[in-house]
């Protein structure tokens, strides 16, 4: 199986619209194939497939629950704590634990000698998972609204992937930190989908380091081009960096992608780009691994 | 004192590009560029390094392996998947170490150290109009919304030194950690989206999250004329749920045009229809009362 990541740095290049039309790609050309949604604070890819649900997978940390009774208020839990999840005010003995805050690294258990720390789950979101057009499936990471961090919801999305499958397009958050890097490191290939602005340009850039850090191979498409300048152009230029496809800045595709439609679904013209890329990438990474 | 931060939930929707045009419309503003992943505003707003401060994003723990004897203990206890053992030689993988110490307290051989992520860094300075805060997450560091948290402090710290009424906050996309520290203290938030799917879906989710929170959102459907009935479907959504629209802007290729000449909308071209609009908007925002 091959995971390939469609990615950026910055927010609302496209990431969702490519990775929804590779994947529809994929089913048409009857390759087997999972979309797998890791933008777990704003999930949208389902929204673009006729799907049924089929699981749901709760997805918890747990947290310490203090036995005041217990609790000589010796200060170490806090101590061992790195997240300052644990407050502690001994005099008064006032020992609380900021939920919020906490990582669920079990420290602070580890630290108690008098067995005051037990701990519980709590619910940090879901993993929701979807059969399509009966043998193809997608995953869903559905972070709970308030909470702080993705990575746990999104890391387990990605152990559901069946390694059976041919092909799994991961839909990455936005931006360079964790929640992208999830998401990357867990594939054999990562798409970066820019725009050809300044913004998009830089965040590009950003994107690179970060994937040179980790070391994951990459290649670019390019969306709405006619908009901005060719900065973009000549940087992936300079930087040997294979430029993978080019969409066309169309206010008819941005139609047909804000009513929840595909394009490749749409226009025919589309579907041959589509599978064109696939079969770039699909080459790209067969040569790497071998 | 007013603050004001500009989310969206879903990327690319256009938060940057408001702000800019905010920050320029009328006498001396703090802006912060709360999107510490994929700061872009320093592209428009070129300014100057007053001030440099070292962020540390958290810390990783690696293995010494002059003392490591492979007891494997490190590995039954970390949480966070990030130890493993191959070949009686342990391994600590720093992209899945969550830098909580455990294992460098556990170790019966002293044999992990935990290493700060030190790369990442806040500036702030002056732009041309007024102050300028931002933050830059070095590549594969954590963004936990603390170097968040520090830039919206910092550029509090500037507008009291520096006598100036207004801070504009331009936040991240998502609705986590980093969103969440952006909003924390402010007087009202602006949500900006757009007519898609995903954009309403994932306004929708900012929403409860702003609501959460106590604190008012003021929409602005940017690019509404992309999709008009999507754009009031938007709309009634808002009006069911008691959310003031601020306004509603079309899609204008100028926007890009602009951001090429290192420029606000509003700075670029006044006399547009999008920059008038912009204007009124800031009026209604601000002279909103609670």
């Amino acid at each position: 199986m091959i995971k390939i990541a469609i990615a950026s740095g910055k927010g609302g290049t496209g990431k969702t619209f490519v990775a929804t039309n590779i994947f529809h790609t994929l089913v048409k050309n009857q390759i087997d194939a999972v979309l797998v949604d890791c933008d777990a604070e704003a999930p949208n890819a389902v929204a673009f497939f006729k799907t049924k649900q089929t699981r749901v997978i709760e997805v918890t940390q747990l947290v310490p629950v203090i036995d005041i009774s217990a609790c000589t208020f010796c200060g170490k839990c806090h101590e061992y704590c790195n997240y300052n999840a644990i407050f502690i005010l001994p005099p008064v003995k006032i020992i609380n634990v900021m939920e919020d805050l906490c990582h669920g690294c079990g420290a602070c258990s580890v630290a108690c000698r008098y067995d005051a720390i037990t701990e519980k789950p709590v619910s940090l979101g879901k993993v929701n998972l979807y059969s399509y057009n009966s043998n193809h499936s997608l995953i869903e990471a559905r972070m709970n609204i308030g909470v702080m961090s993705p990575v746990p919801v999104i890391k387990a999305a990605i152990k559901q992937i069946n390694n059976q499958a041919g092909i799994a397009i991961l839909d990455s958050p936005p931006g360079t930190s964790c929640p992208f890097i999830q998401t990357v490191s867990a594939s054999d290939y990562v798409v970066l989908v820019t725009e050809p602005t300044p913004f998009g340009l830089s965040d590009l850039i950003q994107s690179v380091e970060t994937l040179k850090v980790i070391n994951k191979q990459y290649g670019v498409i390019i969306n709405r081009y006619g908009l901005g300048n060719l900065d973009v152009y000549n940087w992936l230029k300079v930087n040997k960096i294979p430029l993978l496809m080019e969409i066309p800045f169309d206010k008819e595709i941005a139609r047909i992608y804000s009513e929840g439609r595909l394009l490749v679904e749409e226009k025919k013209e589309y579907r041959i780009q589509f599978t064109d890329l696939t079969e770039k990438i699909d080459q790209i990474v067969t040569k790497n691994k071998l | 004192m007013r603050i004001i931060a500009v989310i969206s939930g879903k990327g690319g929707t256009g938060k940057s590009s408001i702000s800019a045009a905010f920050a320029t419309l009328n006498g001396e503003v703090v802006v912060a560029d709360c999107d510490v992943d994929a700061a872009n505003l320093y592209l428009l707003f070129n300014p100057t390094h007053e001030e440099e401060i070292v962020y540390i994003t958290g810390h990783k723990a690696v293995i010494n392996y002059d003392l490591c004897k492979s007891c494997g203990i490190c590995e039954s206890y970390c949480r966070f998947d990030a130890i493993s053992i191959i070949d009686s030689k342990v391994f600590i993988s720093e992209i899945s170490c969550d830098g909580c110490f455990l294992c460098s307290h556990i170790c019966p051989e002293n044999a992990i150290k935990m290493v700060q992520n030190d790369k990442s860094r806040m500036y702030s300075g002056s732009f041309r109009n007024g102050k300028m805060v931002y933050g830059r997450l070095a590549p594969g560091e954590e963004n936990s919304g603390k170097l968040v948290n520090m830039v919206r402090e910092k550029a509090k710290q500037i507008a009291d030194g520096n006598g100036l009424q207004t801070i504009i906050l331009d936040g991240p996309p998502g609705i986590g950690c980093p969103v969440i520290s952006t909003i924390t203290g402010v007087d009202k938030v602006v949500v900006v989206t757009e007519p898609t799917i995903s954009g309403l879906h994932d306004m929708q989710r900012t929403i409860e999250i702003v609501q959460k929170f106590n604190l008012p959102a003021f929409v602005i459907i940017n690019k509404y004329d992309l999709n008009s009935s999507m754009s009031k479907q938007i709309e009634e959504w808002c009006k069911q749920n008691g959310i003031i629209i601020a306004g509603q802007l079309p899609f204008d290729r100028q926007i890009t045009e602009a951001m090429v000449q290192a420029k606000s909308i509003t700075e670029f071209n006044p006399d547009l229809d999008i920059s008038k609009k912009i204007k009124v908007i800031w009026n209604k925002i601000v002279n909103q009362k609670r």
